[in-house]
C-alpha cells in the first residue's frame, strides 16, 4: 500500500492538483456520490477532505444525524457528494437509518462510497453486504488503516475487492492517505470504466431464496430497469411499510423509469 | 396500478408461507457471510494486538469504582479551567467594549446629532447588549469548547455514555440519551437534534423533553457569576475559584439527576414502555489533532454559538431599553412590572426583576444577568453606578455586581434560587422551535416547555419557604 501511495503521488494523472474542492457550490454536477457507512468510521472526515468543508467530526458514533452536501472537481468532472448518517444496518426503522436507506434506494447516486472501519471489519461488512444488495455501483473505502496497523490488524484490499466484486481502497482519511486512490476508483465506477459484480447474499435458506426469486421476477416485470428488485422483494417479504407504500403508490415505477432513461442517455 | 397490487398480494402470500423467521434468517445469512469475508481479509498480529493499551484504559475509565470518579474529576477540571481562565480576558473585553467604546460611540452619536431616543435604542440598547454578550460569553466558550472537543476527539464521550447507560435504562430511557445530554451541555438545541440517534420514538421524545435539564452554555455565565458572588465569597479567596466551580458542578449534576427523575416519570406515565436495547461501540482512542480541535471548537462551536447570541441579544437590548424608558404616569414599564410582581416572586425566593429578566431573555439565556443588573440599578435609582437610566452595563468587577445586587435586596437565598431557576425554566426560543421541528407536535413542545417551569417554581418555593421557616 505504501508503494502505491508513493507511485500515485508522483503520477501526473493522480496529482493532488487534480482535486479541486468546491465546498457547497454544487450546481451542474456530472456525478452524484453518496457516502455511507457505520457510525464513527470517518465518513465525515472523508467528506471534509474531498469537499474542503468542515462538517463537524468527533470520535463518537452518531454525530452526523442529517445529511450534509458538498462538491469537488476531479479530472475535470464535477461530483456532488452527500454525507449520509452513519448506520449499522438498513433493516430497521430509526430516523437516521431511513434517511440513509431512502437516499441509496431513491436518490439514485451514481456511486455509493461505503466507508469501513478497518479495526472492525466484520461488523462493518454487515452494512456493506446490505448496500451491495441495493446498488451495484459501489466503492469500498477501508478507512482508519493506520489505526488498524497500531492494533496489529492488516487488511488485504485485493482479497476484499475480489469477494465483494467492487473496488476496495485502503485509507487513513485523517492523514489524507488513500484519498487519491479513492477519487480514481470513484471516477472509474462513475464513468463506467470499472464494472462491478457485487457480492449477493447466497446463504439464505432455500424457501426464502425461492420466495425472493419468485417475487423479484414479478417486480421486474412491473418495473423494468430496476437494479435492486431482489432487495425490494426481500423488504416486501419482511413487511416493510415504507416499501409497501413505494410499490403501491407507484413511486418505484417513477424511479425505474428515471433509471431506464439515464441508462439510455449514457 | 393493478399490477402493483398484484405484487403486494403475492408478497403477502409468500410471507405467510415462509413464516415469521425471514428477518432473522436474512440477518444471520448476512452475519455469516460478513464473518467469512472478514476472517479471510484480515491478518492479525496477535502480539501487537494484545499490546494496545485501549482495553486496559477502558477497564479503568469504565470501571464501577473509578468510572464515575474520573468522570466528575474531568468535568470539575474542565469547569475550573473555564472559570479561572475566563476572568481576565472577560474583564479586558469588557473594559474595551463597554468602558471605552461605548462612551466613544455615544459621543459620536451626539456629534452627528442623533436624537436621544435613537442613540438610546441603538447604542444603550442594542450595542451594549452585544458588548456584554461578547465579553461575558466569548472567553469561557473559547476555553470550554476546545477542552470539550479534545475529550470528544480523544474518544472519551462514548465512555461517559457507557458509564451512564445502566442508570438511564433504570430510568426507562435510552442509553444513548447520555450522549444527547452531553451535547445539551453545549447547547440544548443541538442536544435536541442529536436525539435523532435514538431509534425508538418513545425514548427519543423522552430525550428531547429532558434535554433542557442539561445546563447549556448560555446559562453558565449566570451560574458562574452568581456562584462567585454568593457562594465563592463564603470561603477565603484562595479557594473561591474551586468552591465556585464546585457549586456550578453541583447544579449541573442536580440537572442530570432531575433529567433522570423526569425520564423515569415520563416512561412510567405518558410515555410508557420498555427501554430498548442497543449496542454501544467504544471506539478506539485516537490521538487528538490539536489544530483540528482548535478550528472545530473555535469556528464551528464558539463563533456559531456567539453569533446566535448576538442575533438575539441586539433586539433584546432594544426591548430592555424600551421597557426602561417608556413610561406610564412617570414610571417605566419595567418599574411598574417589577413592583407589581415582587410580592409573588418573593414567595419563590426570587424578585420581580428576575421574573422580568427571564421574560425579556426568552430568546437567549445569555442576556439574563445584564438585564437583571440594568433593571436593579434603574429601580434603585443608582444612576451613578450604572451608565444611566435603562442602560445595560457590565459591572467593572464581580464585587461591584455584588454591591448592586445586595443593594437591590438580594440575599444568599436569592442567589441560590436564581441558580435553581436558571437550571429549571423554559428552554430558550431557539430550543423550543427546534423541539417543535423535531417532534412535529405541539403537545410535546408545550410539555417540554412547561415541565421545567413548573419544577423551577416548585423547587424555588420549597427552598424559599424552608429557609423562611428556619430563620423564624
Amino acid at each position: 500500500m505504501q508503494n502505491t501511495t508513493q507511485q500515485c503521488a508522483s503520477c501526473t494523472v493522480h496529482n493532488k492538483k487534480n482535486l479541486e474542492r468546491l465546498g457547497i457550490e454544487m450546481e451542474d454536477y456530472n456525478f452524484l456520490i453518496a457516502l455511507a457507512g457505520n457510525p464513527n468510521t470517518g465518513k465525515s472526515t472523508v467528506f471534509n477532505y474531498l469537499t474542503g468543508l468542515h462538517q463537524h467530526t468527533g470520535n463518537w458514533p452518531g454525530k452526523t444525524v442529517s445529511r450534509a452536501e458538498g462538491a469537488y472537481i476531479y479530472s475535470s468532472k464535477k461530483y456532488k457528494l452527500i454525507d449520509l448518517p452513519g448506520t449499522y444496518s438498513l433493516l430497521s426503522t430509526s430516523a437516521d437509518e431511513e434517511i440513509a436507506r431512502d437516499f441509496i434506494l431513491f436518490g439514485q447516486p451514481d456511486v455509493t462510497v461505503i466507508v469501513l472501519d478497518a479495526t472492525r471489519l466484520e461488523r462493518n461488512l454487515n452494512l456493506t453486504l446490505q448496500i451491495l444488495e441495493i446498488t451495484e455501483r459501489v466503492v469500498v473505502c477501508v478507512n482508519l488503516a493506520d489505526e488498524a496497523k497500531r492494533h496489529g490488524i492488516t487488511v488485504d484490499p485485493k482479497y476484499l475487492s475480489e469477494r465483494l466484486g467492487v473496488p476496495v481502497v485502503l485509507a487513513s482519511a485523517r492523514q489524507g492517505d488513500g484519498m487519491q486512490e479513492l477519487l480514481a476508483a470513484v471516477e472509474g465506477v462513475a464513468t463506467g470504466e470499472i464494472t462491478c459484480k457485487p457480492h449477493r447474499i447466497s446463504s439464505l435458506p432455500e424457501e426464502i431464496r425461492k420466495a425472493i426469486e419468485q417475487l423479484s421476477a414479478k417486480i421486474e416485470t412491473s418495473f423494468p430497469g430496476l437494479p435492486n428488485s431482489r432487495w425490494i422483494a426481500l423488504r416486501l417479504l419482511e413487511g416493510d411499510q415504507r416499501m409497501i407504500e413505494a410499490v403501491g403508490s407507484g413511486e418505484l415505477s417513477v424511479l425505474a423509469e428515471a433509471l431506464v432513461q439515464s441508462t439510455n442517455v449514457t | 396500478m393493478n399490477l402493483n397490487e398484484h405484487i403486494l398480494k403475492e408478497a403477502n402470500k409468500l410471507r405467510f408461507q415462509i413464516g415469521e423467521n425471514i428477518h432473522d434468517a436474512v440477518i444471520s445469512s448476512i452475519y455469516q457471510e460478513a464473518n467469512s469475508i472478514a476472517g479471510n481479509a484480515i491478518l492479525l498480529d496477535r502480539k501487537k494486538h494484545a499490546k494496545v493499551i485501549d482495553s486496559k484504559v477502558d477497564r479503568i475509565v469504565t470501571s464501577k469504582t473509578w468510572g464515575f470518579a474520573i468522570m466528575f474529576a474531568l468535568l470539575a477540571l474542565v469547569f475550573w479551567l473555564t472559570v479561572e481562565g475566563a476572568n481576565v480576558p472577560s474583564g479586558m473585553l469588557a473594559s474595551l467594549l463597554v468602558d471605552t467604546l461605548h462612551p466613544f460611540l455615544k459621543s459620536v452619536a451626539t456629534q452627528i446629532g442623533f436624537p436621544w431616543w435613537l442613540s438610546g435604542v441603538l447604542i444603550d440598547g442594542a450595542y451594549l447588549a452585544l458588548a456584554w454578550v461578547i465579553s461575558v460569553m466569548l472567553p469561557p466558550m473559547a476555553i470550554f469548547f476546545p477542552l470539550f472537543t479534545f475529550l470528544e476527539d480523544l474518544g472519551y464521550l462514548p465512555r461517559v455514555a457507557f458509564n451512564l447507560d445502566a442508570i438511564f435504562r433504570k430510568a426507562g430511557a435510552h442509553g444513548k440519551q447520555a450522549l444527547t445530554m452531553s451535547m445539551g451541555f453545549g447547547c440544548n438545541a443541538a442536544g435536541v437534534v442529536a436525539a435523532r440517534i435514538i431509534d425508538s420514538p418513545r425514548e427519543r421524545i423522552i430525550a428531547i423533553i429532558t434535554n433542557n435539564f442539561s445546563l447549556c452554555n448560555g446559562r453558565w455565565p449566570t451560574q458562574i457569576l452568581i456562584a462567585s458572588i454568593f457562594i465563592g465569597t463564603l470561603v477565603p479567596p484562595l479557594y473561591s475559584g474551586m468552591v465556585t466551580a464546585g457549586a456550578v458542578i453541583t447544579v449541573a449534576l442536580f440537572g442530570i439527576l432531575l433529567s433522570l427523575i423526569v425520564s423515569r416519570g415520563l416512561s412510567n406515565t405518558i410515555l410508557k414502555g420498555e427501554p430498548s436495547s442497543f449496542s454501544l461501540e467504544l471506539p478506539p482512542y485516537r490521538k487528538p489533532r490539536l489544530l483540528q480541535i482548535l478550528y472545530t471548537s473555535l469556528i464551528d462551536r464558539t463563533l456559531f454559538v456567539l453569533w446566535r447570541a448576538i442575533v438575539f441579544a441586539a433586539p433584546a437590548g432594544v426591548l430592555i431599553w424600551l421597557t426602561a424608558n417608556i413610561t406610564i404616569d412617570d414610571k417605566s414599564i419595567a418599574h411598574l412590572f417589577t413592583v407589581w410582581s415582587d410580592p409573588f416572586a418573593l414567595l419563590f425566593g426570587l424578585n420581580g426583576v428576575i421574573l422580568l429578566a427571564y421574560i425579556i431573555a426568552i430568546p437567549a439565556n445569555e442576556i439574563v444577568i445584564p438585564t437583571i443588573l440594568m433593571l436593579t440599578v434603574q429601580i434603585l435609582g443608582m444612576d451613578n453606578l450604572g451608565s444611566g437610566s435603562g442602560v445595560m452595563f457590565e459591572a467593572d468587577s464581580v464585587s461591584l455586581t455584588a454591591d448592586i445586587l445586595v443593594a437591590g435586596g438580594w440575599t444568599a437565598l436569592t442567589g441560590v434560587c436564581l441558580m435553581l431557576f436558571s437550571l429549571l425554566h423554559n428552554p430558550c426560543s431557539t430550543t423550543i422551535y427546534t423541539i417543535y421541528k423535531e417532534t412535529g407536535s405541539i403537545k410535546w413542545t408545550v410539555l417540554a416547555t412547561i415541565i421545567p417551569i413548573i419544577m423551577g417554581f416548585t423547587l424555588c418555593f420549597i427552598v424559599a419557604q424552608g429557609y423562611y421557616f428556619l430563620i423564624n
